[in-house]
């Protein structure tokens, strides 16, 4: 049975009369056992690939294809009975930079409540916050507490309580560890990868190959707003096809090796007109004249992957 | 080789006075450091968070005053003088880690590198525009004359840090300060960056402080490395030597919280060998104590930094292996 299973899906934002096509035609699907990785760089549309599944893209922003959770098409449940039954339900997210997404002037109890009175939860509201907070591994005390008097990866670690409060199937994680210290974005990583072995599903959004290979079964590799290669983890990461995938798994420096390393050329293009053909072209160590025309989807043992050198 | 910086038992203790003044909190944030950097080497300060790692770079630079201890930078010692303040601070350059904040959005790319020749009063106009294209094309940023004329807006991160890393080359220093200079960057072109730094290490013999607190990226560009904990230097010596075997547990720590691109990961548990911090007095005895898997009586005491090979020196007790 399939969990998730985005088909054909656009993101496009509306911007200054300028169009950005953030997410482009992406199609994948993954099991309910499994947990998904999405790698990718700044500004490639993994973030709004992950607000799309959540229903919480701006206003600006038009959407297209399909979404199937757990046999539901998202986009075409309306806001109000999708926020009535999936979303915290269901699926949950833990957003970029926990140091802002707490409100500074409620305690942290508080805020929990707010959650559980915005779903209507009907059994004991101080019960379920404590078991929460012992999930993920702090006292209870900190309810108590304003989110400037506990330290970061403890915010983090309220985020992720709160992600979990009504129990989902799936939790979306943008960037779970950016802009902790190194020691504690292993232990939010050990914390997630506990969650997943409880039986959580992780959709994790993030720049660091590293971490993902911690929790995901199934990787997608996003490029100027399209998955250009998707499989498994194992497969991608030991035998990646697609020339970025290896250009990107080539750029991280090994801490027990000392090899040098050739940097990657250019920038990816401007969403705002993507360019015709591969959006991987211009930089390509690869790049052939069949290039300029759209790369087809190619399927491979575990996924595919949009590349001509695999035709 | 020569030293180009030495910094002997270098202090600077923060100071938060309470409301009425009487509750004194005060934090040491560079605690007795010694280090030194020869021509032509990284030397890589790592560290987390609150370490004192910046500190120690606006320290050298005379952004702030240390309370006590000396810096000595190509043979002379650094006070508040004025002819030592101008030799430093055009001797040795700072890049910084937000290429977003770090450069002025409202002048040019040939304005911001030309900025500091005006400062020290190198040379005459033309001569500062050739010397600041120059700088441009060491930096690889080309075609040199349009970018010159455009505006940080117009440019990519990796491209703003290379304007960073022109503007601090420009003069001509024998040390330039990276603080956290690819954090902020892109994987893809994180490495761009590092090999430039290399590069520019190799052609004009320029060295290098890099701060950070990312081993890998460390391990990919310097020679030697310090590792900073809590405003102290507890290891010291050559990169290779200290991430292949650390003999501080606090090392150690740092290398197993470090999640290398390996689909066995997936299937192995992550462990940290550090316990969950005790109520402890962290300025007694050793730092690293309440949260030391290993920690023995003895650590009740300071650990000096003491020599345990050639060219390594550990504040430990323990000295795991």
């Amino acid at each position: 049975m399939v969990t998730l299973s985005v088909e054909d899906l656009s993101v496009k934002y509306q911007s200054q009369g300028k169009i950005v096509h953030a997410v482009d035609h992406v199609s994948f699907s993954f099991d309910k056992t499994e947990s998904l990785g999405i790698a990718g760089e700044s500004g490639c549309g993994k973030s709004t690939l992950g607000l799309a599944v959540m229903k919480t893209l701006q206003e600006n922003a038009s959407v297209s294809g399909k979404i199937i959770f757990d046999g539901t098409q998202i986009l075409a449940v309306s806001d109000s009975e999708f926020t009535k039954e999936i979303r915290w339900k269901q699926i949950s997210m833990i957003f970029q930079g926990a140091m802002n997404s707490l409100d500074p002037v409620f305690t942290i109890k508080k805020q929990f409540e707010e959650i559980l009175k915005k779903h209507n939860f009907q059994e004991d509201h101080i019960k379920t916050i404590e078991h929460a907070i012992s999930t993920v591994g702090l006292p209870h005390s900190v309810l108590d507490k304003y989110p400037h008097e506990i330290s970061g990866g403890m915010k983090q670690r309220v985020i992720i309580a709160m992600s979990l409060i009504l129990k989902p199937m799936m939790v979306i994680a943008d960037e779970p560890t950016t802009a902790l210290d190194v020691l504690v974005q292993a232990q939010i990583m050990i914390l997630l990868k506990k969650l997943k072995k409880e039986g959580l599903s992780i959709v994790l959004i993030s720049h660091d190959l590293g971490i993902i290979s911690e929790i995901a079964e199934k990787v997608g590799i996003m490029y100027a707003g399209q998955i250009v290669e998707f499989g498994d983890m194992k497969e991608i990461y030991k035998n990646p096809k697609h020339p970025y995938t290896i250009a990107l798994l080539d750029s991280i420096p090994k801490i027990q090796e000392s090899k040098s390393i050739t940097p990657l050329k250019g920038n990816p293009p401007s969403l705002v007109n993507p360019p015709g053909g591969c959006r991987f072209y211009d930089r390509c160590p690869k790049a052939m004249e069949k290039c300029k025309k759209d790369p087809p989807k190619i399927k491979t043992a575990t996924g595919f992957v949009m590349c001509w050198l695999h035709e | 080789m020569e030293e180009i910086l030495s910094v002997k038992n270098l202090k600077k203790y923060f100071v938060k006075k309470g409301f009425t003044g009487a509750d004194k909190e005060v934090t040491r944030v560079a605690d007795d450091i010694s280090f030194s950097i020869k021509n032509a080497e990284t030397l890589v300060l790592a560290g987390e968070s609150g370490s004192g790692k910046t500190t120690i770079a606006r320290l050298i630079l005379r952004a702030l005053e240390p309370d006590s201890g000396t810096i000595s930078f190509d043979g002379q010692e650094i006070t508040n003088q004025k002819d030592h303040l101008e030799k430093i601070r055009l001797g040795c350059q700072m890049v910084h880690q937000d290429p977003y904040a770090s450069i002025n959005p409202r002048m040019t790319v040939l304005d911001i590198i030309r900025e500091p020749l005006e400062i020290h009063h190198i040379a005459n106009k033309e001569e500062r525009n050739r010397l600041a294209l120059q700088a441009l094309g060491q930096v690889k940023l080309e075609p040199v004359q349009d970018i010159a004329q455009k505006y940080p807006h117009m440019l990519s991160g990796g491209q703003r840090q290379r304007v960073a890393i022109a503007r601090a080359i420009v003069t001509n220093p024998k040390l330039v300060i990276a603080d956290e200079p690819v954090s902020m960057l892109d994987v893809s072109v994180r490495i761009g960056i590092l090999e430039l730094i290399k590069e520019l290490q190799q052609k004009h013999g320029i060295s290098f402080l890099y701060i950070t607190h990312d081993l890998s990226t460390s391990r990919y560009i310097g020679h030697r490395i310090a590792i900073l904990y809590l405003g102290k230097i507890i290891e010291t010596g050559p990169i290779d030597e200290v991430l292949s075997s650390p003999h501080h547990p606090y090392t150690q720590a740092l290398l197993d919280s470090i999640s290398e691109p390996d689909p066995d990961n997936l299937h192995r548990d992550k462990k940290i060998r550090i316990n969950e911090p005790s109520h402890v007095d962290i300025y007694q005895g050793c730092r690293f104590r309440a949260r030391c898997p290993y920690a023995i009586d003895t650590c009740k005491q300071e650990p000096e930094l003491e020599k345990v090979s050639e060219n390594r020196h550990v504040a430990c007790f323990v000295k795991i292996n």
